[in-house]
């Protein structure tokens, strides 16, 4: 179902998307990492869903454009970099694997995420990185170029979350609300200053161990290595860093035997 | 002695008698059942409250416990209050005279079910059909084995119950706490869940599976989610589930990223683009007042089947508040959302599953008329393998290893007899179906699926009959 249009050639596969189905084109990725392909470039994306869904090797997307809903959602192994904004849903239960966006991201970010990385270079929308867990060498990592919007990292079981606030005004605070409620696992780290008002519950601040300054200076370096930014004057910047009060947030809901 | 789990017997040396703790007792008659002389009866203590309609004595507990403790009573198993049970009051019908029965004894008698979309026509050409079929699972029989997680219930429990759904052609379902590796080989048998805490949910989770479920909802607890605690997460719960040994294994309330029929609609096709549209996806959804709508909305966003979960429902763990009080009977529930389908002509785009407290084969029938395609038993299978319905799976100290969080007593449970059970109680309702089916003069159970005219209600409201769409008796 390739389109003529297709061009395949050293294993990359480029393809225009306008005015292509998602169904179609996810169907042309499939049977392009089937022939052989190990890097696709999508051109004219416009929001077409699931892009990366159901791909477990390791290839490349470069997606120009707009990609639609859950890009990468139970994504198993392919990197994927968004030349554009990306929508809601990204890297939905992601398993493995690399999402890089050139812009802002909506939505859902991160949303059940157990492996791999996401990298945004601007803002992400409401409930970004909740409920993202680990296991083992599993450690799934979201790293937020601006600042996100509420519920952020809520139910955190495990996995790493950097918010860097680069896109804020000089002087203003992260001001999303229910930051980390019901955070029972993992680690998120801020980049300057935030309202404690705007905690969820069941959260503390922190100061970065040495160990936590190792963490994110890796995790900085990579995201200004991808947007071509200065990691030295990133992390000039003071970092707080929020924990679990507590790994059994609703152990004492409870009454005891019947 | 050493049988009970809640420490009810003790020896008293000194007196060199057996002592008994009686307000420890469950009732779970696992002493009585392995007492080599026969000498134990468990009978309901007396109540030393005094009689009250109103304030009966489960209400005084309850509230002398909460003041102690100050939390939420929790409880396991489906609702036990009595609210109407609708399966009583709706009789089937028979052959005399006019259309003869049938013996399933001689006849080849049909229980085999596919649950999947089925298309709106069917289109030819030149004998060969040009309709792209949805993905189907073939079932021997209408009858599946319930969503019950690892973790709630036991390794061997899980086990007997995935060698079961193969030996019987049918489907297990693994709950939402992931799927342990050993168990993926039953894949042709099984259904997994995909729920609001996403555990263990992977490529190869999804890909392995017949069937992949979106839990929206349980009967026993509609609208909240669950907390698997700390103590329970074993290395073996961590490794399915994909957490870190002794953490809380937390299911939010609602799945974060459905907050509408269009977000499930989503959800419904990321899955299907994970599995290459090879695979059905059910969505499971508690049975509430609005249920009809929602199932229309559910067949609308792509889901292939739609189980619902009546107020009956079994748990391993919710609080007995929303238990006994959220929901509504699956009678009224699956009868309302058929029709609902029927008249807006999508009835055959999802196939309908029932749960929710089926107890017999009768149960199961009537189900099946009032227009399911197939039921999923999760209490009578657990009664197969042992269980009392004690109450107290969420205690994790089930004195038949069937939900037991102790490893000494989940030994209790041999797989390879409770795998016997399970498929000679699918086999005997089996067979009854054949002989109800046969006595109404019908050699296939698609001939009663949705046939009302089976049914007759006794007893009834004129409201019920009317939302059942049964006629009275008579």
């Amino acid at each position: 179902m390739l389109r003529e249009d297709s061009a395949l050639s050293d294993r990359v596969l480029s393809i225009d998307t306008s005015g292509v189905y998602y169904r179609d084109l996810n169907k042309m990725l499939r049977e392009g990492v089937a022939k052989g392909a190990r890097e696709f470039v999508l051109r004219g994306v416009t929001g077409q869903r699931y892009i990366g869904t159901g791909l477990v090797e390791r290839v490349s997307i470069k997606i120009f454009g707009t990609p639609g809903n859950d890009l990468g959602a139970f994504m198993d192994g392919p990197s994927i970099e968004v030349f554009g904004n990306a929508q809601d849903g990204l890297g939905n239960t992601m398993n493995s694997g690399k999402i890089v966006v050139h812009g802002n991201a909506g939505d859902l970010l991160g949303m059940a995420m157990r492996g791999g990385k996401i990298f945004v270079k601007g803002d992400a929308g409401c409930r970004s990185a909740i409920h993202m867990k680990e296991y083992r060498d599993m450690r799934p990592t979201v790293v937020i170029g601006g600042t996100a919007r509420d519920f952020f990292a809520e139910y955190m079981a495990g996995g790493e979350v950097v918010l860097l606030g680069l896109t804020l005004p000089p002087g203003v605070r992260h001001s999303c609300a229910f930051m980390g409620t019901g955070m029972h696992g993992g680690r998120i780290y801020i980049r300057g200053a935030i309202d404690p008002s705007k905690l969820g519950k069941g959260v503390i601040i922190q100061e970065l161990s040495e160990p936590d300054w190792e963490t994110v200076k890796a995790r900085v370096a990579e995201f200004a290595a991808y947007f071509d930014m200065d990691a030295g004057a990133i992390l000039s910047a003071p970092f707080v860093k929020l924990c679990p009060a507590s790994t059994r947030p609703y152990g004492v809901l409870y009454a005891g035997r019947n | 002695m050493r049988q009970c789990s809640f420490d009810v017997h003790a020896y008293d040396e000194e007196d060199d008698a057996i002592v008994s703790a009686d307000d420890r007792c469950v009732g779970c008659q696992r002493c009585a059942t392995y007492c080599p002389t026969g000498a134990i009866t468990i009978r309901l203590s007396e109540r030393d409250f005094r009689l009250n309609a109103n304030w009966r004595p489960e209400h005084l507990m309850d509230i002398k416990r909460q003041a102690e403790t100050g939390g939420v009573i929790l409880t396991g198993m489906g609702n036990d209050k009595p609210y109407r049970i609708y399966w009583d009051h709706l009789l089937l019908n028979a052959s005399q005279v006019t259309n003869p029965s049938i013996d399933p004894l001689r006849e080849p008698m049909e229980l085999r079910t596919f649950l999947g979309a089925k298309p709106d026509r069917l289109r030819f050409a030149d004998g060969r059909l040009l309709t792209e079929l949805a993905p189907q699972v073939r079932l021997e029989m209408p009858i599946l084995f319930s969503a019950m997680s690892y973790g709630a219930i036991t390794y061997n429990a899980q086990l007997a119950l995935m060698q079961a759904a193969e030996e019987c052609g049918t489907l297990c379902n693994t709950g939402e706490g992931g799927w342990p590796r050993d168990f993926r080989r039953f894949g042709k048998n099984v259904i997994v869940q995909c729920a609001s805490g996403r555990f263990g949910v992977d490529f190869d989770y999804l890909n392995q599976a017949a069937v992949v479920e979106i839990k929206i909802g349980q009967g026993a607890k509609p609208g909240i989610g669950g907390h698997l605690p700390g103590e329970k997460v074993t290395p073996l719960v961590a490794e399915t589930r994909m957490i870190p040994v002794g953490t809380d294994a937390l299911s939010p309330a609602p799945q974060h990223d459905i907050y509408s029929i269009e977000d499930l609609s989503t959800l419904i096709y990321a899955l299907k683009e994970a599995t290459n549209y090879e695979k059905p996806v059910s969505v499971k959804i508690a049975a509430v007042h609005n249920a009809p709508a929602i199932a229309s909305g559910i067949a609308r966003a792509g889901a292939d089947i739609i189980a619902i979960d009546g107020v009956r429902g079994g748990t391993g763990a919710a609080p007995k508040v929303i238990r006994d009080n959220v929901g509504i009977p699956i009678e009224l529930a699956l009868a309302a959302v058929d029709r609902r389908l029927r008249r807006e002509g999508i009835r055959n785009r999802v196939s309908l599953v029932a749960a929710g407290g089926f107890r017999s084969s009768a149960d199961v029938i009537k189900a099946i008329a009032l227009g399911a395609d197939a039921v999923y038993i999760g209490t009578a299978a657990l009664v197969a393998m042992g269980c009392t319905l004690c109450q107290q799976c969420y205690t994790g100290k089930c004195a038949w290893g069937i939900t037991s969080a102790d490893p000494v007593l989940a030994k209790r449970l041999n797989p390879d007899i409770a795998t016997r059970r399970l498929v000679n109680l699918v086999k005997a309702w089996s067979l009854e179906i054949k002989e109800m089916l046969g006595g109404m003069g019908i050699n296939a159970i698609e001939s009663v699926r949705g046939n009302r005219l089976h049914l007759r209600g006794v007893g009834l409201e004129e409201w019920e009959l009317e939302t059942l769409g049964v006629r009275g008796a008579g």
